[in-house]
C-alpha cells in the first residue's frame, strides 16, 4: 500500500505546483489545500501504514500504529485550515479592491493605482 | 591587547565619540580633536624609533579569530614606522590647515572628522598589520572612507562621479589583492607576513606564484594610481583640499607602495616582478608629467603630478628588487634604489602637502583654480608665494631642497641596470634613463608652470578688483613647516637618513642584513660630479628653454584623440555594464512571484535530485507492505482522479467540490489508516472549509480558462510533474531507508504511565508537544486577527499595507484644493487625471459607508463634491485608525 500511496502523493504534489502556478487566485488557494493533503499522506506513510491497530490504549492491542505522524498531521490540519481561511478572506479583499482574480492583472491593477496616486501628488 | 593596538586603534574610539565631544565643547573646531590625537599618535610612534633604529621590530599579537587563524597581529619595523610617522605627522597638519579650511558647515563638520578620522585609524592599521586579512580589511576601509571623503560634497554631480570612480576602481583591485592574499595562503598556508617571507624561496616555483603576484600588484596598481589605473585620482580632487593633500597625496594612494615595499621580499627576485613594477612606474611617471603640463586646474596639476611621482617611487621599488639577484658588492648598488624609493615617499609627502594646502589657499583667497584666471599674486601673497617656490623647487629636483637629492639618487638608480645583464636588460635597460630624463623634464616644466602662471606676470583684471591677501596663520602654518622641512630635508639629509630612511630600506630588503651586508645609511646634498648631476643640469637647461616657450607648444595637446581616452573607456563600460546587468536581472527577476516559486522549485528538484542520486546508502524499496483492500483501492483511484481533475474544472463550483472530494476522501484514508482523531478533525475542517471557499467565491467572476497558449503552460507543467516525481520518490527513499530507531516507542510507553492519558495522539499534543500546540493556537489567532482585520477594519486606503502613501496622497490632494481654492475662489479646474486616479476609492468608499456587500456601481459625482467627501473620508479613516 505504501508504494500506491507514494504515487498518490506525487500526483497530489503534481496538481498542487500546477495549480499554484496557475493565474487565477482560487485555484492558487485550492493548491496549496491539494499540497497540504500531499504532505498529509506523506507524512503517514513515512512511519509505514497499517502496522497496528489505532492509537488508543486500554483497547487489548498488542501494537499501534506510529501516533507521531498522526500528532504532526493534526497541528497540521488545523494551521492549514487558519491558513486557508486567510488566503481566502485575502483573495476576497484583493478582488473587491481590484476588481480581478488574474494575478497578472492583479499587479498591472495594483501598480495603475500607485502610478496615478504619484502622479497626482506631482 | 597592547599599547601598540590602542595606538592604532585610538583614531576609531576618536570617531566613534566625537559626536558626543562635539556636542559637549560646541565652542571648539572638531578639528582640534584630530590633531591633538594625531600629535599624541605622532609622538608616541616617535618613542619607538629608536628601538627600531636599533634592528628589534616590535611585534604584539592578539589573537582575533584564533579558529581561522587570523590574529591581529601588529609589526612595527622601519618600513611600517616611516609610514606610521608620515600619516600621522601629515595628520597633525592637515587637522590644523583643515580647521581654517573648513570653516562654515558646522553641523556636517562632525562628519567631515569622522570620516577623516576613521581614515588615519584604517591607514595606521594597514601600514602596522602583519596579518594579511586584517591589512585587507583596513585596505578596504582606506577605500570606503576615500568614498565617502571625496563625496563629501555629496550634492554635487561631479563629487560623486569622483567618489564613485574611486570606489569602483580601488574595489577591484581590493577585489584582486584578496584573491591574490588567498593564493598565497594556498601556497605557503600562512597569512602572516613574517612567515610569508621565510618561506619565499619556495614559492617562486609554485605555479599560482604568478598569478598571485599579478593579483596583489593590481590592488597595489588602482591604490596607488598607477597607469592605466590612474583616472580615478584627478576625479578624486572634487575632494575638500585637506583630504586631497592627506589621502590623494601623503597616505592614501601610497599604501599601494607600501604593499609593494611589504611584499617586495616575496616576491623580488623574480623577471616578473621587477618588469611590472619598475616599467609600470615608469610609463606612469612619463604619462603622469606629460599630462600634469597640460592642466588648467591648479589641483588637477597636482593631481597629474602625483600620479608621475608615485610612478617615479613604484620604479624605483620595482629597481631595488633587482639587488636580491645578486650578491656582495653589487647587490649594494641596486639597493641605493630602495633608499632611493624610501626617501622620495618622504620628500613627495613634504613637498606635495605643501603645494597641496597651497593650491587651497589659493583657492579659499581668490575663489578660483584656474591657472588661465590666476596670475601676479605673488605681490599680495608673498607668504604662499615663498612656500610655493620651495614645493615647486623639490618637486622639479632642484637643490639645495630634499627632491634634488632623492632625484639624483632616482636618476642615479636608472643608469645603474645599464650593467645588470640579467632579465633581458642589456638590451631594454638603455629605455629607463631616457624615459626617466624626459619625464624629469616634463616634472621641471609643471612645476615651474605651477609657481609661475599662479604667482608671477600681471594679474587678471577679475582679480585686480578683489581684496586678496595671504591666508590666516592657521592656514598658512602648516604649509609653512612642511616647505621648511623640503629645505630642512636638502641641507640635513642626515636628520632622517639614519633613523628613518636606513630602517625602512633594510625592511624593504632584508635580504641585505641576513647576507652580512650594510647599507650606506648617509645621503649627501653634494655626492661629486656624477652622471646623474649632468643629467639634471641637462633637466634644467631644457625645461627653462620649454616652459619659457610653452605657449607655444602647449597646442600640440590639442591633437591626442580624446575619444580613445581610459575615462571615456571606464564611462562606456560602466554604461554597459549598467544596461547588461538590467538586461539580465530583469529576464528573470520579472516581478512575477510565479516564475520565483519555479525558481525555488527547480533549485530544490536540482538539490534533492543530485542528494537522492549521488547519497550511496539511499535504497529505493517497492517491496510488500500493507495490504491494500478492495474498498481501499476505490479511495486511492479516487484521490489520484479527483485531484487530476481540479485543473481541468471549467467553473469554480466544480473545482472547489473536487478538493472538497479529495478532502472528504483523505478523511476516509485517514478512517483506514487507523487515524480516528484526524479524522474527526479532517471532516470538521472540510466542512467548514468547502463552506467558506463557496461563500467567499460567489460573488466572484466566472472561472477563466486558461488564457495562454500550451507554450506558456508546459514549463509550469513539467516542473509540476517532476516535483510529483521527485516527492513520489522521496516517500520510496524514507520507506527504504531507516537509519535511526523510531521515537514512537518512547510514547505509546509513557503516554499513560506519565501523561496519565489513553488517547496517544492527543496527549503528544497537548503534554509532549504541549508549546508546538501553543504556538500552533497562536498562529490561528494571528491568521484570525488579519481575518477579522480584513473583513471589519476596511480602510480607504488600496490595502492594508498602503496607509502612508494614501495619507500622502489625500494631504497633497487637499493642499492642491485649498491652492485652487485660494487662486480661483473655488476648487477649481480639475484635470482628467486626477479624476480617474480617486474613482476606484471612492467608490469603495461609498460602498463600504453604505452596502457592504453589494456588488458596487461607478459614481459620477461632481468635482467639487467629491473633492468633499474625500476629505471628509480621509478624517473619518483617521478616526479609525485611532
Amino acid at each position: 500500500m505504501e508504494v500506491v500511496v507514494a504515487i498518490i502523493v506525487g500526483v497530489l504534489f503534481a496538481v498542487g505546483i500546477y495549480l499554484i502556478l496557475t493565474q487565477d487566485l482560487l485555484r492558487i488557494v485550492l493548491g496549496t489545500s491539494l499540497l497540504t493533503h500531499a504532505v498529509h499522506l506523506l507524512l503517514m506513510a513515512m512511519a509505514m501504514l497499517k502496522t497496528g491497530d489505532a492509537p488508543l490504549l486500554g483497547r487489548d492491542a498488542e501494537k499501534f500504529v506510529d501516533p507521531l505522524p498522526q500528532a504532526l498531521i493534526l497541528t497540521s490540519i488545523v494551521i492549514n485550515f487558519g491558513v486557508t481561511a486567510f488566503f481566502l478572506v485575502l483573495s476576497y479583499r484583493a478582488y473587491q479592491k481590484l476588481e480581478t482574480t488574474d494575478m497578472d492583472r492583479m499587479r498591472s491593477e495594483s501598480s495603475r493605482h500607485r502610478g496615478k496616486k504619484g502622479g497626482r501628488r506631482s | 591587547m597592547s599599547l601598540l593596538h590602542l595606538l592604532a586603534l585610538s583614531p576609531f574610539l576618536l570617531a566613534a565619540g566625537l559626536p558626543l565631544l562635539g556636542r559637549a565643547v560646541p565652542r571648539l573646531h572638531r578639528g582640534w580633536f584630530a590633531a591633538v590625537l594625531s600629535v599624541i599618535l605622532f609622538a608616541a610612534l616617535l618613542g619607538y624609533s629608536s628601538q627600531v633604529r636599533a634592528g628589534l621590530p616590535v611585534t604584539e599579537s592578539f589573537a582575533w579569530i584564533p579558529s581561522l587563524g587570523i590574529s591581529f597581529t601588529l609589526y612595527l619595523d622601519g618600513l611600517s614606522l616611516l609610514f606610521a610617522l608620515l600619516i600621522t605627522g601629515m595628520g597633525v597638519l592637515v587637522a590644523i590647515y583643515s580647521i581654517a579650511y573648513m570653516s562654515d558647515e558646522s553641523e556636517s563638520l562632525t562628519r567631515f572628522y569622522v570620516f577623516l578620522l576613521i581614515f588615519m585609524g584604517a591607514m595606521l592599521g594597514l601600514v602596522l598589520s602583519d596579518n594579511l586579512l586584517t591589512l585587507y580589511g583596513f585596505w578596504e576601509l582606506t577605500s570606503i572612507t576615500s568614498f565617502l571623503l571625496i563625496g563629501y560634497h555629496h550634492y554635487k554631480h561631479r563629487s560623486r562621479y569622483g567618489a564613485l570612480k574611486s570606489l569602483l576602481i580601488t574595489m577591484t583591485g581590493g577585489l584582486g589583492l584578496l584573491s591574490g592574499f588567498v593564493l598565497l595562503y594556498v601556497m605557503s598556508g600562512t597569512y602572516q607576513i613574517r612567515e610569508l617571507m621565510d618561506a619565499a624561496v619556495p614559492l617562486a616555483s609554485h605555479p599560482l606564484f604568478l598569478p598571485a603576484m599579478l593579483l596583489i600588484l593590481l590592488g597595489a596598481f588602482t591604490k596607488s594610481a598607477q597607469y592605466p589605473f590612474h583616472i580615478w585620482l584627478p576625479d578624486a580632487m572634487e575632494a575638500p583640499t585637506p583630504v586631497s593633500a592627506y589621502l590623494h597625496s601623503a597616505t592614501m594612494v601610497k599604501a599601494g607602495l607600501y604593499l609593494v615595499a611589504r611584499l617586495s621580499p616575496v616576491f623580488a627576485g623574480t623577471a616578473e616582478w621587477f618588469w611590472i613594477v619598475s616599467l609600470g612606474g615608469l610609463i606612469t611617471l612619463i604619462y603622469g608629467s606629460v599630462a600634469a603640463v597640460k592642466q588648467t586646474d591648479l589641483k588637477a596639476i597636482l593631481a597629474y603630478s602625483t600620479i608621475s611621482q608615485l610612478g617615479l617611487i613604484m620604479c624605483l621599488l620595482g629597481l631595488s628588487s633587482l639587488s636580491s639577484v645578486f650578491v656582495g658588492e653589487e647587490s649594494l648598488l641596486y639597493a641605493a634604489a630602495g633608499t632611493a624609493a624610501m626617501f622620495h615617499l618622504l620628500n613627495h609627502a613634504v613637498f606635495k602637502g605643501s603645494l597641496f594646502m597651497i593650491a587651497g589657499i589659493v583657492d579659499h583667497e581668490t575663489g578660483t583654480r584656474d591657472v588661465r584666471k590666476l596670475g601676479g599674486l605673488a605681490q599680495v601673497m608673498p607668504i604662499a608665494f615663498t612656500i610655493s617656490v620651495f614645493g615647486a623647487f623639490s618637486m622639479a629636483g632642484l637643490p639645495p631642497f630634499g627632491g634634488f637629492i632623492s632625484k639624483e639618487m632616482f636618476l642615479e638608480a636608472v643608469l645603474e641596470p645599464l650593467h645588470a645583464g640579467v632579465f633581458h636588460l642589456e638590451t631594454w635597460a638603455i629605455l629607463l634613463p631616457i624615459i626617466a630624463w624626459i619625464a624629469s623634464v616634463f616634472t621641471f616644466i609643471y612645476s615651474a608652470l605651477f609657481v609661475g602662471r599662479t604667482f608671477l606676470g600681471s594679474r587678471k583684471p577679475s582679480l585686480a578688483r578683489k581684496q586678496v591677501h595671504d591666508a590666516p596663520l592657521l592656514m598658512t602654518l602648516p604649509p609653512a613647516l612642511l616647505a621648511v622641512l623640503a629645505l630642512g630635508l636638502g641641507l640635513f639629509p642626515s636628520l632622517v637618513s639614519y633613523s628613518l630612511i636606513r630602517p625602512a630600506a633594510d625592511s624593504l630588503m632584508p635580504h641585505l642584513a641576513a647576507s652580512g651586508e650594510q647599507l650606506p645609511g648617509s645621503i649627501k646634498l653634494w655626492h661629486g660630479w656624477t652622471p646623474a648631476l649632468g643629467m639634471t643640469i641637462g633637466v634644467i637647461a631644457v625645461g627653462v628653454l620649454l616652459t619659457l616657450t610653452a605657449r607655444r607648444w602647449l597646442k600640440l595637446y590639442a591633437y591626442v584623440p580624446r575619444n580613445l581616452s581610459i575615462n571615456r573607456f571606464y564611462d562606456a563600460s560602466l554604461r554597459f555594464f549598467e544596461r547588461i546587468t538590467v538586461r539580465i536581472t530583469s529576464l528573470y527577476m520579472n516581478g512575477s512571484s510565479r516564475s520565483y516559486i519555479k525558481y525555488i522549485l527547480g533549485f530544490m528538484l536540482l538539490v534533492l535530485g543530485f542528494i537522492l542520486f549521488n547519497a550511496t546508502d539511499v535504497t529505493f524499496r517497492v517491496g510488500a507492505y500493507a495490504v491494500i483492500a478492495p474498498y481501499e483501492w476505490f479511495i486511492l483511484l479516487g484521490l489520484a482522479a479527483a485531484s487530476l481533475a481540479v485543473p481541468f474544472a471549467k467553473s469554480r463550483p466544480v473545482a472547489i467540490i473536487l478538493t472538497g472530494t479529495v478532502g472528504y476522501l483523505m478523511t476516509l484514508m485517514f478512517v483506514f489508516l487507523r487515524a480516528p482523531d484526524l479524522a474527526l478533525t479532517q471532516m470538521v475542517v472540510e466542512s467548514i472549509s468547502v463552506t467558506l471557499y463557496l461563500l467567499c467565491f460567489y460573488h466572484l467572476p466566472k472561472l477563466r480558462t486558461e488564457r495562454r497558449a500550451v507554450r506558456f503552460r508546459l514549463p509550469n507543467f513539467l516542473v509540476a510533474v517532476a516535483v510529483g516525481v521527485l516527492m513520489t520518490l522521496v516517500a520510496l527513499a524514507v520507506l527504504g531507508t531507516n537509519p535511526f530507531e523510531p521515537v514512537s516507542d518512547y510514547y505509546v510507553r509513557e503516554s499513560y504511565e506519565s501523561a496519565g492519558g489513553k488517547n496517544i495522539v492527543n496527549v503528544i499534543l497537548v503534554d509532549f508537544r504541549g508549546f508546538d500546540t501553543m504556538l500552533e493556537i497562536m498562529v490561528l489567532g494571528v491568521a484570525s486577527l488579519g481575518i477579522y482585520n480584513m473583513v471589519k477594519l476596511r480602510r480607504k486606503a488600496t490595502d492594508v499595507g498602503s496607509r502612508h502613501v494614501s495619507h500622502e496622497g489625500d494631504n497633497a490632494d487637499e493642499e492642491a484644493a485649498q491652492t485652487r481654492r485660494s487662486i480661483y475662489g473655488y476648487d477649481g479646474p480639475d484635470t482628467g487625471l486626477s479624476t480617474l486616479a480617486e474613482d476606484p476609492e471612492e467608490a469603495e468608499h461609498i460602498k463600504i459607508q453604505d452596502a457592504p456587500e453589494l456588488p458596487h456601481e461607478e459614481t459620477d459625482e461632481h468635482p467639487q463634491e467629491r473633492h468633499r467627501s474625500s476629505s471628509n473620508s480621509h478624517e473619518k479613516g483617521g478616526e479609525r485608525d485611532v
